[in-house]
C-alpha cells in the first residue's frame, strides 16, 4: 500500500474566459477517504472534479494522483483517466449501446480486455448492484435511478483507484435518490476513495470522512462533518447551512 | 353551422372514413380539372402526338429500361465510395485543436469548392481531360471518370450532412467516453460517429435521390444510359415519347426512396418525442 495520498491539489486555478472559477484550491484526499464538496451552485464543485479528471485543463497549480503528477505536460491523459472514475449529474450513458455494452466499452477499448473477459467482469459487477436482468436493455428503457447506477458500474468497470461523483442524484426524482445513495454507501464501506460533489447534506453528514465548503472558487472551510454541520466557524458557511436548513434539506 | 351541414352529408361515417372520402374526392376533382384544362388547350393534339405516342412508347420503353441498368450500376458504385469518403472528410473537419488546422482547412476548402462547381462541368473536365493525359495505368473510360466526378461532388454534400450529425451529438457523450480513458479516435469511432450516422440517415437518403437523378448527366460525355438511349430513340422516330418513358422510369425508382425517407423522418421524430427531447 502506497503512503502517498490518493489525490493532492496544489493551488489549482481555473478560469473560463475572464471568469475565475477556481481561485487556488489546496486539497488532499487520503486513500479510502470519502471527501464531500458542498457549496452553492456555481461555487466550482463540478469544475474541480472535471479538472481532476483532466476533462478541463487547469490554468495554474498541480494535481497529483497516487503520488504522481498528472498535470505535467506530455503525459498520456488517456492512461491517467483510466485510473479515475467519474460519474456525471446527467448520467451520460451511451444511448446506442445496451447496458452491458456501456459497462464493457472502457475495459474492451481502453484496457484491451477481450470481449469474453470484459463481459464476464461486467455481468459480475451488474449482478453486485442488482442490474443483471437489465444487461440487454438500452438506457432509455431504464429509470433514472437505474441509469445512474449503470453509470456508476461503468466507471467501476475500469477498476479506478479514485471515484469522482458530480451531483449524481441532482437529476433524479426524489423517490429514486435512495437507491443511488445506497450504492455509493456500499462503495464507501468497501474502502473506495471518493471525492463527491453533492447537495444531499444529510447524506454527506452520514458518509463523509471530511466535508469541504467551497464558495466562489475558494475552499473556505474543511473538517469532519459534525464540525462543519454543527459548528461551522466561517460566517459564509453558517449562512449557506442556514439556507439549506431553511429549505428543509438537512 | 358548417359542421352541422357536413355531418348531414356524410352522416354516420367515422371521422377517419370521412377524411379519406374528402381527400379522395378533392384529388379526383383536382386532376379532372387539370386534365380538362390541358386536353382542351389549342395545341393539345400536336403535343399528344409528339409526347404521348402509344406505339413509340411500347417500342422505346424496353430499350430505355435496359439502358437504365447502367444508371443503377453507376448509382450503386458511386454511393459506396461517397458514403466512405464523405465520412473521412467530415471527421477531418471535426478534429479539434490547432495541430489539426491544416486537415480542417483542407476539408473546408474541399466542401466549399466542390459544392460550388456545377456537376456537369466536373464531368466534362474529368471525362475528357483525364483520358487525354495519356497516363499509363489510368483508366481511359469516360464512364469511369464521369462516375468519379459524381463521387467527388456528392461527397462534398454528404460530408456536410455527416458533419451536422457529428455536431448534433452532445459534447457530454464525448466527455463520458474520454473519461473512461478512450482516446479521441476511439471516442469518435465507438461513441460519436455511430450516433451521428443514425441521426442523418433521412437526409442521406435525400442526397441518394439527387444522385440517382444526376446519373443521367453521365450521358453527356458518351455512355449510353437511360437518358441517352431515349435521345437515340427520339432522333430515330422524330418523336419525344421516349423521353417520357425515361422520366417515368426515373420517377418509379426514386418514389420508393422518397417514401422510405419520409417514413424514417417520421419514425425519428416520434422517437425524439417519446424520449422527451424537443424535435
Amino acid at each position: 500500500m502506497s503512503s502517498a495520498p490518493a489525490l493532492v491539489l496544489e493551488h489549482v486555478h481555473k478560469s473560463f474566459d475572464k471568469r475565475e472559477v477556481l481561485k487556488g484550491i489546496d486539497l488532499s484526499v487520503a486513500e479510502h477517504e470519502v471527501v464531500c464538496l458542498i457549496g452553492a451552485s456555481g461555487s466550482g464543485k463540478s469544475t474541480l472534479l472535471r479538472c481532476v479528471n483532466l476533462i478541463e485543463p487547469i490554468d495554474g497549480g498541480r494535481i497529483f494522483v497516487g503520488g504522481r503528477e498528472v498535470t505535467k505536460r506530455g503525459l498520456d491523459v488517456n492512461e491517467v483517466r483510466r485510473g479515475i472514475g467519474i460519474v456525471f449529474q446527467s448520467f451520460n450513458l451511451f444511448p446506442h449501446m445496451t447496458v452491458l455494452e456501456n459497462v464493457t466499452l472502457g475495459p474492451r477499448k481502453a484496457r484491451r480486455l477481450d470481449r469474453a473477459e470484459a463481459d464476464a467482469q461486467g455481468v459480475e459487477l451488474l449482478r453486485r448492484f442488482g442490474l443483471e436482468d437489465r444487461r440487454s436493455d438500452y438506457p432509455d428503457r431504464l429509470s433514472g435511478g437505474q441509469q445512474q447506477r449503470v453509470a456508476i458500474v461503468r466507471a467501476l468497470a475500469m477498476q479506478p483507484q479514485l471515484m469522482l461523483l458530480d451531483e449524481v442524484t441532482s437529476a433524479l426524482d426524489p423517490e429514486l435518490v435512495a437507491e443511488v445513495l445506497s450504492v455509493i454507501r456500499e462503495l464507501a464501506e468497501g474502502g473506495m476513495t471518493m471525492l463527491i460533489a453533492t447537495h444531499e447534506m444529510s447524506f454527506a453528514a452520514d458518509i463523509a470522512s471530511r466535508v469541504c465548503f467551497l464558495d466562489q472558487g475558494v475552499l473556505l472551510e474543511e473538517g469532519r462533518p459534525e464540525e462543519i454541520f454543527r459548528s461551522p466557524s466561517n460566517p459564509r458557511t453558517q449562512e449557506f447551512l442556514r439556507r439549506i436548513i431553511a429549505a428543509g434539506r438537512l | 353551422m358548417e359542421g352541422d351541414r357536413r355531418s348531414r352529408i356524410l352522416g354516420g361515417m367515422s371521422s377517419d372514413a370521412r377524411s379519406v372520402t374528402i381527400a379522395l374526392a378533392s384529388t379526383v376533382v383536382f386532376f379532372a380539372v387539370l386534365v380538362l384544362v390541358i386536353t382542351s388547350s389549342p395545341g393539345w393534339p400536336e403535343v399528344k402526338a409528339a409526347f404521348f405516342n402509344r406505339e413509340v412508347f411500347s417500342d422505346a420503353f424496353p430499350e430505355v429500361l435496359r439502358a437504365f441498368w447502367l444508371n443503377i450500376k453507376i448509382f450503386c458504385v458511386a454511393e459506396v465510395f461517397i458514403l466512405a469518403f464523405a465520412l473521412v472528410i467530415a471527421v477531418l473537419r471535426s478534429l479539434p485543436g490547432p495541430v489539426f488546422f491544416p486537415l480542417r482547412a483542407l476539408a473546408i476548402v474541399y466542401t466549399d469548392f466542390f459544392r460550388g462547381i456545377p456537376t456537369i462541368l466536373l464531368i466534362f473536365i474529368l471525362g475528357f481531360g483525364v483520358p487525354a493525359l495519356g497516363l499509363s495505368g489510368v483508366p481511359t473510360s469516360a464512364l469511369v471518370w464521369a462516375t468519379v466526378a459524381l463521387i467527388i461532388i456528392y461527397s462534398a454534400y454528404v460530408a456536410e450532412v455527416y458533419r451536422a450529425g457529428i455536431e448534433s451529438v452532445h459534447p457530454s457523450q464525448d466527455a463520458a467516453a474520454r473519461s473512461l480513458g478512450l482516446s479521441r479516435a476511439q471516442s469518435l469511432r465507438y461513441v460519436v460517429v455511430p450516433q451521428a450516422v443514425r441521426r442523418v440517415v433521412p437526409p442521406l437518403l435525400n442526397d441518394f435521390i439527387g444522385l440517382q437523378k444526376d446519373t443521367a448527366l453521365v450521358a453527356l460525355i458518351g455512355p449510353v444510359e437511360a437518358f441517352r438511349q431515349a435521345q437515340i430513340d427520339t432522333s430515330a422516330t422524330f418523336n419525344f415519347t421516349p423521353y417520357v418513358a425515361a422520366a417515368l422510369i426515373f420517377v418509379a425508382f426514386t418514389i420508393p426512396l422518397a417514401r422510405l425517407t419520409d417514413w424514417l423522418n417520421e419514425r425519428s421524430r416520434r422517437r425524439r418525442l417519446a424520449a422527451g427531447i424537443a424535435p
